[in-house]
């Protein structure tokens, strides 16, 4: 049963990681991202590590894929153009992946099978996350806070990367606002009688 | 038979090697590319998590989300220099990147 799982998690990942590379249209090629990512959190829940498989659907499908969405749909380039001539490359591409595949195969092959001898998703502890938890504040707690560094300078970057000042657009200067005397915005004025302003 | 390490090291390689050949039939598109290294990355993680849970040690999957991390961080720059480029060029067309030959 856990065997006929895997297959078929297995082809749909291999399917829609090709799906990906392949599609005309980029946006269709997140969509099939989206599926990638979502059957591999299934292998994940299939091997035990349940909070892996969910911190991928949310990291991945909800964030970096809505991400991908995002600027796939706002930057308006022909991708029709962008297309032509992968032709091209394919010869190339697939001797390359030959290669790996063919080194990969052969490592394998001159190894002898693995043993599900200390299979465990969850050593010491009854939950996956709770196994992940007693060791990554303790063990890996540098490591930890070092990921949250490299968040807090990756949103940083994007933020000063992309911002810009664009000349005439109105936004609120509270300084200016609340620097402003009655003198500058009111004038008096006698108004001649007839003759008006 | 039983679900081994070599079933998930084997979809793993797949992963790999389909990001990797993806990288070089997209050149033209920087898009794709990013898309690419996230497979590859994926694949790194698919790795880590069996290693992990075949060695019975917990140490794999917290390397597979400090994985996770930095991939959200790198696609999340990585768009924002894209935005960028766009907005100074027009095109995201990769050719052009080196216009400036230093």
């Amino acid at each position: 049963m856990e065997l006929i799982a895997f297959y078929i998690f297995a082809a749909i990942v291999t399917v829609s990681a090709l799906a990906v590379i392949m599609a005309k249209n980029p946006v269709h090629s997140v969509l099939w991202l989206i599926l990638t990512f979502f059957t591999a959190a299934g292998l994940f829940v299939l091997i035990g590590a349940e909070f892996i498989a969910m911190l991928l659907v949310v990291v991945y499908v909800g964030a970096v894929a809505v991400l991908f969405l995002f600027v796939v749909m706002m930057l308006d380039v022909d991708f029709v153009e962008l297309k032509q001539g992968t032709l091209r490359y394919w010869p190339f591409a697939g001797l390359i992946g030959l290669a790996f595949i063919a080194e990969i195969a052969l490592a394998s092959f001159a190894r002898e099978g693995g043993s599900t001898a200390t299979f465990d998703a969850s050593p010491g502890a009854d939950t996956n996350a709770e196994a992940i938890g007693q060791v990554m504040y303790t063990d890996y707690f540098l490591l930890f806070q070092l990921a949250g560094l490299i968040l807090l300078v990756a949103m940083i970057g994007a933020i000063v990367l992309t911002l810009r000042e664009r000349p005439g657009v109105k936004r609120q200067n509270i300084a200016k606002q609340t620097s402003r005397r009655r003198d500058d915005a009111i004038e008096k004025v006698a108004v001649e009688p007839g003759r008006g302003i | 038979m039983d679900l081994t390490i070599n079933h998930f090291l084997t979809v793993s390689a797949i992963l790999f090697t389909i990001g990797v050949v993806g990288i070089f039939v997209n050149r033209k598109n920087i898009i794709v590319i990013l898309m690419a290294i996230e497979l590859i990355l994926l694949s790194v993680n698919i790795n880590l998590v069996a290693f992990s849970v075949y060695s019975g040690t917990i140490s794999g999957q917290i390397f597979a989300m400090l994985v996770l991390t930095v991939a959200a961080a790198e696609a999340a720059v990585g768009l924002a220099i894209l935005v960028v480029y766009f907005r100074n060029r027009g095109d995201i067309a990769v050719e052009s990147v080196d216009l400036m030959k230093g």
